[in-house]
């Protein structure tokens, strides 16, 4: 792994638990779907942990992001509570969503987290409004769009390109190349090798980063978002991350791709083990503390689970709420 | 004092007021501003925004042909503090955004089980008679109606368009805000201090006893045309403006019914799953025992807006046909009633 500018110590451990939680909370609900209790479709994370890790981690709470379909580990990098995260992926009262949204509408506006979204690039011409929003109201946030190799042909998000760069928004695209549009490759699919010339075209700066390396993403995105913050308009960020899982639970059992790919990523391109393998050897952390973190992960998605099996379903008076402020 | 502006004059004018009213008021759109990025004068616009980049420089945009894009920003930028009015120009423009309409403005608030609001105005021009074609003279207002957690208002004159225009931006919801072509220079008196036109109010627009005519938009004027011309015949109409459809007043349109016993509805849209169809199963369901009569709709043909004025004349509805359907709503009745 190349040298980046290395975090102190808190912040380590942070970006540590962050992914760690993500990967436990996907493998969980992995193991849970076949089960029958997690209505609805839901797409996994697992694999792609470093760069909502990386970019989340230089991001302050007030600052917003826009997520995708597959959009967990966005929501706990962001600091989402992970039980009401689970109780919404249930669909049980108390979720973080009412259990009106589940795995592809969670969002916490408190958070500024703006939602995961159902429409590919559906969530990035919001990212260009929060972006609007801050610059309007002369506050320094900056927006965050998470777009995958899929969105990033549609035509909302060549739009939102345009538009952030003639309106200098504060905003990064953060586009997550895992590879595939549900079944079908880039190499078929995305028209070229990446995606970061589309910004350079239209002056955006842009990037191609490791998505595997959770501190590369870190430079890249403490780069684009204290470039957004100081007023210097949009960038872009070309993160190469492959997925763990398929597309989507229940649904996709990945036989696009070749035997022994999913192996061969898990066991040399894996974000956690990689990160893991740095700190130890740079004794950044210790074996201990990594034991430490990963039990209180696996613990904190245990109770996640077991509140989320034992919450009830909303009250049925809910399905006429929220549909208007007034009506 | 009276003071007439025309309905063009009257919404831009509630914009410049509820912009100073409210500093979290957003204007954009294409040519909003007008003239922006060129060597000739700053600010040309032609519609209701003229001139008003001069009052708010900073809350006023032009926007790159990005619907998609800049209509998606309304959204994320109302869900994050600000009124934007984003101006989508003619309707017919949804069908390039209409993801950002109907799947990320519509949601938003009910997927996050009310954590979101999305206080929006998308101002989308409509309606036929001015020779634009197929592409942007269509009467869109059904599909947006369709849809739960959008609002749709349809002003049908210049003080109504002022005053539902203001309502339209202090509300918390996103509402889809119909500005008719053919009423932009259409005169009417408007009170000069800001005043809100409330939403989901009917307007009635002229009172009578023997029918209720119910009409929307451009087909208000056109039913007040045909209630004189039947008031000579000694048939008095009940004129009944919705001004919005979602919500819509369906209490107004009711006791109407039971003073009158007779409906038709008027709609420059196209017939099928319509608000015409809408608002007679309303009252064939709800107030089935007031009519004495059969409901009769008024509305365009079930085919694209024809270009050549001879077709485009032939297309829309008017005045000659209310009169026509109210006749025959009403046969017998009318002269019974007139002997006793």
């Amino acid at each position: 792994m190349p040298d980046h500018p290395r975090p102190d110590r808190a912040e380590l451990i942070d970006i540590y638990r962050t992914m760690r939680t993500i990967r436990e909370f996907e493998e969980r609900v992995h193991t849970e779907f076949p089960g029958g209790e997690i209505p609805g479709a839901v797409h996994l994370y697992a694999g792609q942990e470093a760069v909502a890790t990386g970019v989340c981690t230089v991001l302050t709470g007030d600052d917003y992001i826009a997520s995708t379909h597959r959009g967990h580990g966005h929501a706990i990098a962001k600091g989402c509570d992970v039980t009401a995260m689970m109780l919404e992926i249930y669909g049980r009262a108390g979720g973080l969503c009412g259990g009106k949204g589940g795995s592809m509408h969670i969002a916490d506006f408190g958070r500024g987290m703006l939602g995961a979204n159902g429409v590919a690039a559906g969530g990035v011409p919001l990212s260009c409004g929060s972006a609007l929003s801050a610059k309007v109201r002369g506050t320094d946030q900056v927006s965050v769009a998470f777009v995958g190799d899929g969105g990033a042909n549609q035509g909302a998000f060549a739009e939102s390109l345009v538009l952030a760069a003639v309106w200098q928004l504060p905003i990064v695209f953060v586009v997550e190349d895992n590879g595939y549009a549900q079944a079908t490759g880039t190499r078929f699919h995305l028209g070229g090798k990446d995606i970061a010339p589309r910004a350079e075209a239209l002056g955006i700066p842009a990037a191609v980063v490791d998505g595997y390396d959770v501190l590369a993403v870190r430079e890249a995105a403490a780069g684009a978002v204290q470039r957004a913050r100081s007023g210097g308009g949009p960038t872009l960020l070309d993160c190469k991350a492959h997925r763990f899982f398929g597309h989507m639970e229940g649904w996709d059992q990945q036989a696009y791709r070749a035997e022994g790919e999913v192996d061969r990523l898990r066991a040399e391109q894996d974000c956690l083990q990689l990160f893991a393998i740095r700190a130890l050897e740079d004794e950044w952390l210790t074996t201990a503390e990594i034991a430490e973190i990963d039990a209180a992960v696996r613990a904190l998605i245990d109770h996640a689970v077991e509140e989320a099996k034992s919450a009830k379903d909303p009250d049925i008076s809910e399905l006429l709420t929220d549909v208007y402020v007034t009506y | 004092m009276t003071r007439v502006l025309s309905y063009l004059q009257a919404v831009g004018e509630a914009l410049r007021q509820e912009m100073q009213h409210d500093p979290s008021v957003v204007v954009f759109g294409e040519d909003n501003i007008g003239g922006t990025g060129c060597d000739g004068r700053l600010g040309n616009a032609w519609g209701p925004t003229q001139g008003l980049h001069e009052h708010f420089p900073d809350r006023v945009f032009d926007t790159p042909i990005t619907e998609a894009a800049f209509v998606g920003a309304a959204v994320g930028a109302a869900a994050t503090g600000l009124r934007p009015v984003a101006d989508l120009l003619f309707v017919d423009f949804a069908g390039v955004c209409f993801d950002q309409i109907l799947n990320q403005a519509a949601k938003l608030r009910y997927m996050t089980a009310g954590k979101a609001r999305v206080p929006l105005v998308l101002r989308a021009m409509y309606g036929a008679g001015m020779r634009r074609g197929a592409q942007h003279s269509q009467v869109l207002y059904p599909i947006f109606a369709h849809v739960p957690g959008l609002k749709v208002v349809l002003p049908a004159t210049p003080a109504d368009a002022k005053g539902l225009m203001a309502a339209a931006i202090r509300d918390d919801d996103p509402v889809i805000f119909f500005e008719h072509k053919m009423l932009y220079f259409s005169h009417g008196e408007v009170p000069e201090p800001p005043y809100v036109v409330p939403l989901g109010q009917a307007r009635i627009a002229r009172p009578g006893r023997d029918c209720t005519i119910v009409a929307l938009g451009r087909m208000v004027a056109e039913a007040e045309k045909a209630a004189d011309v039947l008031a000579a015949e000694g048939i008095e109409c009940e004129v009944v403006d919705p001004r919005t459809i979602s919500p819509l007043d369906i209490e107004t349109i009711y006791d109407s019914v039971r003073r009158t016993g007779h409906l038709v509805v008027a709609d420059e849209a196209t017939p099928r799953c319509g608000v015409a169809g809408d608002i007679a199963a309303l009252v064939a369901e709800h107030a089935f025992h007031a009519l004495r009569g059969p409901v009769r709709t008024v509305t365009a043909p079930h085919a694209p807006v024809p270009f050549t004025p001879a077709l485009e004349d032939a297309y829309t509805p008017g005045a000659d046909q209310i009169v026509t359907a109210v006749r025959a709503t009403i046969p017998a009745f009318a002269g019974q009633e007139r002997a006793s």
